[in-house]
This record gives C-alpha cells, sequence and structure tokens, in this order.
C-alpha cells in the first residue's frame, strides 16, 4: 500500500476519529479538526502537477482480489488530478464555511463530518482508480454519503424524500453502470480503465460495444443529473447548504463527467457516443436553464443552474468527442470543445461554489431563500452582494470573469459542430449552436435574477424571519477564496492551460497524443471578432430584454400541468409502483391454500407436457410388459371404485372408508406382484392411518360437520385430469425406454454371500443401504416427537391461560 | 385341476365380498357396518390364503396372521367405543 493509497483512504480513516474528537473535545468546533486532512491532501495533491505537466503519469497497484482482477490500481493522470484537487481544494474550502455555518451547540457535528469525509474518500476513489470494480465502489459510497448529508436533517419530511428520491436515481444509474463495466469486462478482459482504452478499436466491432455503451452513459447521466434524470438535484437542495455546495455543485455531480470524460478513449469513436453525450448534454443546458428561471427558491435556482451548466459540460465533451475521427488534422478545431469542457469545469466548481455559499449566508443571516420575500440586501450585506454578482456574472458568461471564457470557448466548439461531416451532423448538427445560443440566453436572464431580485429592488425587511447583517468573516472567506479564483482565472487563464487543462485533454484524448498532435490550450484567443463575440453580445441584448419583460411571459411555465412534469411522473411512477405491486402480491398471493396449489399443479402440468412435445419425448413401446391376469384386473377396477368414492362420496367417514377401500386393495396389489414386506407394512400403517383419520373426523367440530359433497369446480377438475395425463404419458414413456439394465442382479447374486440373509428386502433395507434406513427412523422419531410437542405444548397453554 | 378348484373359491369369496360390502353401505346400524367389516376382513384372509396357493407360495402368511390380529383389534376397538364413547382412557380421569 503505499503513500497514494493511503492518500484516497486518509478521509476515511480520519473519519473513524471524528466522533470521538467530537465527543472529547466539546470546546473545540469539530470541524477545524477535519479542516485538516482536506488541506494535507491538496497540498499532497500539489507535488503530482509537475509531474502530470510533463504527460506522465503514476500508477500504484495494491492487490485487492487478484485472482478476479479486482486491485486497487491507484492512477493519476491529469484528469484524475484535476479531479482530486478540485475535491480536496474545494473540500476545504467547504469545511471551513461549514465551520461557521454550523452551530456546535445545536447540530450533530459527529454525523455531518463523518459523512462528509466519507464522501470526500470516496469521491477520490471515484476519480483515481484505475480499476472499474473499485471505482464503482467508490460510486457507490458516493450515492451512500450524499444520501446521509442529504437527509442530515433526517426529521424533515422534505429531506427525507430528496435523499430517498436522490439515492433511487443514483444507485439506478449505478446499477446498469455495473452492468456496463461487467459487459466492458467480457469484452477487454479486464477492468483496467488504460489497458481498455488500448483495446477501443477491437471494443468497438463487439456485438456488445453498444450495451455497454449505454448502460455506462446511464450511469453518468444519473449521477450528473443529466435530462430527464435531474430531477433529484433541486430536491438535494434540503441538504444543509455547505453540502449542496460541496456536492451538488462541485464534486458528485461531476462524477458522471469525470467517468464520460473517463471513458471516452474507449467508446468515443462510434457515432452514437457523440450524439447521445452532446444531445443529452445540449438539451440539459437548455431545460435547467429554461426552468432555472421559475425558480423562487434561491438554491433551487442554483440546482436548475448546476444541472443546465452540467449539461454544457457534458455536451461539450460529446463534441469533443469528434477530435478523435480528424486524428489528421494538424489544426484540430473540436479539441477546442474538450479544452473548453475542462476549463469550464473548474470556472464552474469555483463560481458555483461560492454561488452556493452566498445563498446560505442569505439563509443564514435573513432566515429565508425564498427570492420573493428578498430584495435591498446591497447596502447590509456588501460583501456578500460582491461575491453574488462576481459568480452570477462569471455564471452568464459576461466579461472580465473566467465564465466568459468558458463561455466563448463553448461557443466556439458548438460553431465547430457546423463543420462536422460525419455521423449525419452535417443535417441535424446546426441545431447545437441554435440551442447552445438559446440555452445561454436563459443562463444570462436567471444569473441576472438571482442578484438583482435578492441584493437590488425595494428592500421588504418586515418579511424576514431575521434582521438581516453581514456575515461573520469566517464564513464570507471561503466564498471570497473562490470568488478571488474565479477573478484571477478570468485574467490569467494561461494559469490553469499547461498545469492542469493541458494533462487533463491529453488524458480524455490520448489517441490524438499518440498521434503526435500538439494539444495547444490557448485560452488567450477570445480578442478578435469571432462570430462567438456577437453570438455573446447577442445572448446579453436578449437577455436584458426578456429580465425586463419577465412578468409578461412568466404564465408560460403554468402551462405545463403537475401531472406531465418530470417530477410528477417520477412521484406517480414511484407510488404506481407500489400499489402495482401490492396489487400484484394481494392478487397473486390470496392467502389459499388451494390457490397456491393450482399455481404449482399449472406449473407443473406446463412444464412438464411442453418438455413433452418441444422435445418429442412420448415413446410407447409394448414389447417389455407382463401378461395382464384376470385378478389384477378386477383389483385395479376395485381400487378405481375406492377412488371414485372419495371423490363423491357425500359423507367424509365414506370417503375414508373408501380411502381404506384403496389402502387395502394397494396391499393386495403387494400381495399379487409378491412383495411379502411390503403387503405387511401396508396393511398396519392403513389401519393406522384409517383409524387417525377417524379420530380427527370424530373431532371436527359441530359447526363444519354440515355433511355435503365436495363442490364441483370445472378448473379444478380439468387441471387433475391434465395431471393426471401428464403423469401417465410419462410413466409410460419412461417405462418405454429404459437407458440401462436394473442393477438388481447384483443383490439377487449377492444377497446371501455377502450379507448372510434369505429376505432381500431386508438385506437391502438394513445392509445394502442401510443409510437410508437410518434416517427414515430418524424421521419417525422427529414425527413422534413433534406430536408429542404439539399436544403437549398447547395443553400447557390452555392451563395457563 | 387344484388350479379351477381355487378359482373357483376365489369367485366365491369374491361374490359373498360383496355381499358384505352391500351391508357395510346399507347397515341400518352401526354394529351391522362394524360386523360387517370384521367379517370384510376375515374374507381377505381367505382370499389371501387362496391366491398364496395359487402361487405356490408360504410367504403371505404372515399377512393371514397379521390381517387377523387387525380384524380383531379394529373390531375389539370399535366395541369398546360404542360401548363407552371413548376407545383409550385416561387413568387419572376424575
Amino acid at each position: 500500500m503505499s503513500l497514494l493509497h493511503l492518500a484516497i483512504v486518509l478521509p476515511f480513516l480520519a473519519a473513524v476519529f471524528i466522533p470521538f474528537l467530537f465527543k472529547g473535545l466539546k470546546s473545540i468546533h469539530t470541524g477545524w479538526f477535519v479542516l485538516l486532512v482536506p488541506l494535507f491532501l491538496f497540498i499532497y495533491f500539489i507535488q503530482y502537477l509537475p509531474v502530470t505537466g510533463d504527460g506522465e503519469t503514476v500508477t500504484k497497484t495494491f492487490e485487492w482480489i487478484p485472482s478476479l482482477g479486482i486491485n486497487f490500481i491507484a492512477h493519476v493522470d491529469g484528469l484524475g488530478l484535476l479531479f482530486a484537487m478540485l475535491i480536496t481544494g474545494i473540500g476545504a474550502l467547504v469545511v471551513l464555511y461549514s465551520i461557521y455555518y454550523l452551530a456546535k451547540e445545536k447540530e450533530a457535528l459527529h454525523n455531518f463530518y463523518v459523512y462528509l469525509l466519507m464522501f470526500m474518500g470516496a469521491m477520490l476513489g471515484v476519480v483515481l482508480s484505475d480499476n472499474l470494480i473499485v471505482l464503482y465502489m467508490f460510486w457507490e459510497f458516493t450515492s451512500i454519503s450524499s444520501f446521509l448529508l442529504i437527509g442530515y436533517w433526517y426529521d424533515r419530511e422534505r429531506s427525507r424524500y430528496g435523499a430517498q428520491k436522490s439515492m433511487l436515481i443514483t444507485v439506478f444509474g449505478g446499477l446498469s453502470m455495473l452492468g456496463g463495466i461487467v459487459l466492458l469486462y467480457l469484452m477487454g478482459g479486464t477492468f483496467s480503465i488504460q489497458e481498455l482504452i488500448g483495446l477501443s478499436d477491437v471494443l468497438i466491432t463487439d456485438p456488445l460495444f453498444v450495451p455497454a455503451l449505454l448502460l455506462i452513459l446511464l450511469g453518468a447521466f444519473t449521477k450528473s443529473a443529466q435530462f430527464p434524470f435531474h430531477i433529484w438535484l433541486p430536491d438535494a437542495m434540503e441538504a444543509p447548504t455547505p453540502v449542496s455546495a460541496y456536492l451538488h455543485s462541485a464534486t458528485m455531480v461531476k462524477a458522471g463527467i469525470y467517468l464520460v470524460a473517463r471513458m471516452s478513449p474507449v467508446f468515443a469513436e462510434s457515432g452514437l457516443w457523440l450524439w447521445l453525450v452532446a444531445g443529452f448534454g445540449i438539451f440539459t443546458l437548455f431545460w435547467g436553464s429554461f426552468n432555472a428561471v421559475k425558480q423562487t427558491d434561491l438554491k433551487a435556482l442554483l440546482a436548475y443552474s448546476t444541472i443546465s451548466q452540467l449539461g454544457l459540460i457534458m455536451s461539450l465533451l460529446g463534441v469533443g468527442a469528434a477530435a478523435l475521427h480528424y486524428d489528421y488534422l494538424d489544426d484540430n478545431i473540436y479539441m477546442i470543445a474538450t479544452i473548453a469542457a475542462v476549463f469550464h469545469l473548474i470556472n464552474h466548481a469555483t463560481f458555483k461554489g461560492s454561488l452556493f455559499m452566498m445563498a446560505g449566508i442569505v439563509d443564514h443571516e435573513t432566515g429565508t431563500r425564498d427570492i420573493r420575500k428578498l430584495g435591498g440586501l446591497v447596502n447590509l450585506m456588501p460583501i456578500t452582494f460582491t461575491i453574488a454578482i462576481i459568480g452570477s456574472f462569471s455564471m452568464a458568461g459576461l466579461p472580465p470573469f473566467n465564465g466568459f471564457l468558458s463561455k466563448e470557448m463553448f461557443l466556439t466548439g458548438m460553431l465547430s459542430v457546423l463543420e462536422l461531416d460525419l455521423f449525419n451532423l452535417s443535417t441535424w448538427g446546426v441545431l447545437f449552436p441554435v440551442i447552445a445560443w438559446i440555452a445561454s440566453v436563459f443562463t444570462f436572464v436567471y444569473s441576472i435574477k438571482l442578484v438583482f431580485k435578492t441584493f437590488l429592488g425595494k428592500p421588504q425587511f418586515d418579511k424576514l424571519p431575521k434582521k438581516p447583517h453581514e456575515a461573520p468573516i469566517g464564513m464570507l472567506i471561503s466564498p471570497l477564496v473562490l470568488i478571488t479564483l474565479v477573478v484571477v482565472f478570468g485574467f490569467f487563464p494561461n494559469l490553469l492551460s499547461n498545469s492542469l487543462i493541458k494533462p487533463a485533454v491529453e488524458a480524455i484524448l490520448p489517441s490524438l497524443v499518440e498521434s503526435g498532435q500538439e494539444v495547444d490550450v490557448h485560452i488567450y484567443f477570445w480578442h478578435g471578432f469571432q462570430p462567438e463575440l456577437f453570438m455573446t453580445l447577442g445572448i446579453i441584448l436578449f437577455g436584458i430584454v426578456l429580465y425586463s419583460t419577465l412578468a409578461k411571459w412568466q404564465g408560460v411555465y403554468n402551462r405545463i400541468p403537475e401531472r406531465f412534469t418530470l417530477n410528477g411522473l417520477y412521484d406517480r411512477g414511484l407510488s404506481g409502483s407500489e400499489s402495482g405491486g401490492y396489487r400484484l402480491t394481494s392478487g397473486v398471493m390470496t392467502g389459499f391454500m388451494r390457490t397456491y396449489l393450482v399455481y404449482i399443479f399449472s406449473f407443473f402440468v406446463a412444464i412438464l407436457m411442453s418438455t413433452l412435445i418441444i422435445k418429442q419425448g412420448f415413446v410407447y413401446d409394448t414389447s417389455g410388459l407382463a401378461a395382464i391376469k384376470s385378478y389384477e384386473v378386477i383389483l385395479a377396477l376395485v381400487l378405481v371404485a375406492g377412488a371414485v368414492t372419495i371423490l363423491f362420496a357425500k359423507s367424509r367417514l365414506t370417503s375414508i372408508v373408501a380411502l381404506g377401500v384403496v389402502g387395502y386393495s394397494v396391499a393386495l396389489f403387494f400381495v399379487l406382484f409378491r412383495a411379502p414386506d411390503l403387503a405387511l407394512t401396508q396393511l398396519v400403517i392403513e389401519t393406522v392411518t384409517v383409524a387417525l383419520f377417524l379420530l380427527c373426523f370424530y373431532h371436527l367440530p359441530e359447526i363444519s360437520r354440515k355433511e355435503e359433497r365436495m363442490r364441483f369446480r370445472f378448473g379444478n377438475a380439468v387441471l387433475s385430469v391434465l395431471v393426471g395425463i401428464t403423469i401417465t404419458l410419462i410413466a409410460m414413456s419412461a417405462f418405454s425406454q429404459r437407458s440401462s439394465e436394473s442393477i438388481s442382479q447384483y443383490h439377487i447374486d449377492n444377497v446371501y454371500e455377502l450379507a448372510a440373509g434369505g429376505n432381500m428386502v431386508n438385506v437391502i433395507l438394513v445392509d445394502f443401504r442401510g443409510f437410508d434406513t437410518l434416517f427414515e427412523i430418524c424421521v419417525l422419531g422427529v414425527a413422534a416427537l413433534g406430536i408429542y410437542a404439539m399436544i403437549r405444548y398447547r395443553s400447557a397453554r390452555s392451563e395457563n391461560e | 385341476m387344484l388350479n379351477i378348484v381355487v378359482s373357483i373359491s376365489l369367485i366365491a369369496v369374491a361374490l359373498s365380498m360383496i355381499g358384505i360390502v352391500y351391508r357395510v353401505i346399507k347397515g341400518p346400524t352401526t354394529p351391522d357396518r362394524v360386523i360387517a367389516l370384521d367379517s370384510l376382513g376375515i374374507s381377505l384372509i381367505s382370499v389371501i390364503g387362496l391366491i398364496s396357493v395359487l402361487m405356490r407360495t408360504s410367504v403371505f402368511l404372515e399377512v393371514i396372521l397379521l390381517l387377523g390380529i387387525l380384524a380383531f383389534i379394529g373390531t375389539v376397538a370399535f366395541s369398546k367405543y360404542l360401548e363407552k364413547g371413548e376407545i383409550i382412557q385416561r387413568e387419572r380421569d376424575q
């Protein structure tokens, strides 16, 4: 186990000690101890920057289940390191923020920090694992810890609802991802992503390629809240704000992005991948930004904005996959999309994290997050306002912040789709820049709404539960750090380009690097009169127009009835599956033994008959049959008469006597077929059985003694006849085609020689096959003890009563 | 010759058994049925004896003895039930 492995599992190890620190050192806020973990990890991961900057990777293997090919392979390359730094860096800021956000007197901090550290370790594991099974394990850890964090205030009904919803959706995706992983293993014979990348041109011809692609994408889309699986994210806003800032803007929702970026080299040769990733991404971008405008809750607005931005990154990754098809071009313009995706990933983490913290501050200091109650906070909370306006303008894609740069690159990437001439993109590809532009307009509108409705406008402090004031400085540090980064990256984007973005892009597009193309991250190219500049101007213009007329067209959102929204569909699907499942079980499980017997016999007949027919197993051969004697015929008629009497007798007593007739006839058959031991036993047992039946009959309660004939049911009659026919046919076929000779000759030859006995039946019972006899004795013993216990226990209980 | 005689005897026993069965079904009182069942058991003994002769074997003699005992026990048990209302009395019944 190397230092790198220890770094990944460090949060898990630290989580063990958190409850002790919480209980033992009550005077210090537990968060201060937790803060050390991400800080240390962040510094540790900075050391890898020069390594990946040179295009090197670090791989350390820890054997876990080597016989199954499952080993904990930690693999640090540009992409993994970028995510690891996001996780630890923003993790440290979030922990710092949470120290001031969560009061140590009121909250169960030990729970919170244990969950948070679990989540941090799980995310590090996801982004730094090369083995897909280990990745899946950490993936499920993120789902579980996210579930725990969303349901942190578990006494609130909405928290539990949101936690359950996110759990169901992400675990559904996680399980389909596991299916995709297994399919990949079947195709490639390895769980290692790097080895799978090497096999990508073999995999694409495999018939399992498309199912694997779809399943992996399903996992990525559910985790990253892509349409239509985005519905869990707004409900996850019931979590404490540090959780929303950390999980639902910077890290967990980007796990799906990470997966798509990571698996791109494996799948991206396929046009399906390009279409699905880019198509779902661009539609999610539009749908999220469109819905964000109508939200009145700050965090819900930010949630939809996160959905939208994740769609943006996803669509860029999809379009960036086109670069792989042009590895002969010197100036590969599609690579810009991948660069933009990575760049926007960083930018989004910075400005969205700060915006969530801003929303948390507003909530904390005013007592509400409802935009309709807020307004005019600019004079009271100037620092928070600064954070909000920089974050929002960056989100809207306004200069001079980093969002502007990535938005420009995004538009460039989308415009480059127009020049693609593969996978029918030349016809439908024109939709991409159009939708991207419309979605950007909506992004502008909700970003402006976020700031203006909260901080500007008419103050209405009487509606607020608390008297608003500026947040404590500790709470402001983290968003200030993030907002500083927004500005710094905005002015000096090339700080990132060679250190973080270039290695990450090289990890997403390894085959291009192999073919000798230089990943040239030139973010400076935003000046110049390019079409995207005019698109940005159009976005601003139309955004202002739309925002100023918001009241006029807001009614459009109410056009969709609640039943047909995705949330409505989810709720009805959930309750529908519950009631459907209930109805199914209550319909099938009637509680009546006769119904179950009907099931059993129906399946018995259906399976055996169909086997007999499909395999054409019915054979009738009379060659091995003995001659029929007259006594046997008479006895058989008596037996049939007895059996029929049981069915049609009016009184139960007659049935019992008829059963005795059947048993005695069988004993006579044993006599006729020369089985004296069987006849003896059969006679005694039949007598005892009939006596027991009479005992039961005698003790029947008076009320149910009404003598009436068994009711006729047509279905039962048909079924019983079918069962009889089935067994008869199988018995005839089995007798007609014996596969081997009987072994009884051995017993005949050796009954005296080896076992010193004359009675062959008894010698078999106690000598040749004495084991069976032993356990039949056992059965009888158990039955006797059981009867004794039943009678004794019942009488003991009734005496107590 | 022996076979024909035994077969005739078997048919005769079978006919008598049919008569006994008629009494079992019809028999107006329970004691009638008990007596009929008892004689049915005895007839069965004769059937098995005749079949043993037909098969030229002595292994079914135990079956005959057993049937005799069973018929006796069954009749006694039934008689006791008719007399006292139960077959096995409890010793410490008050």
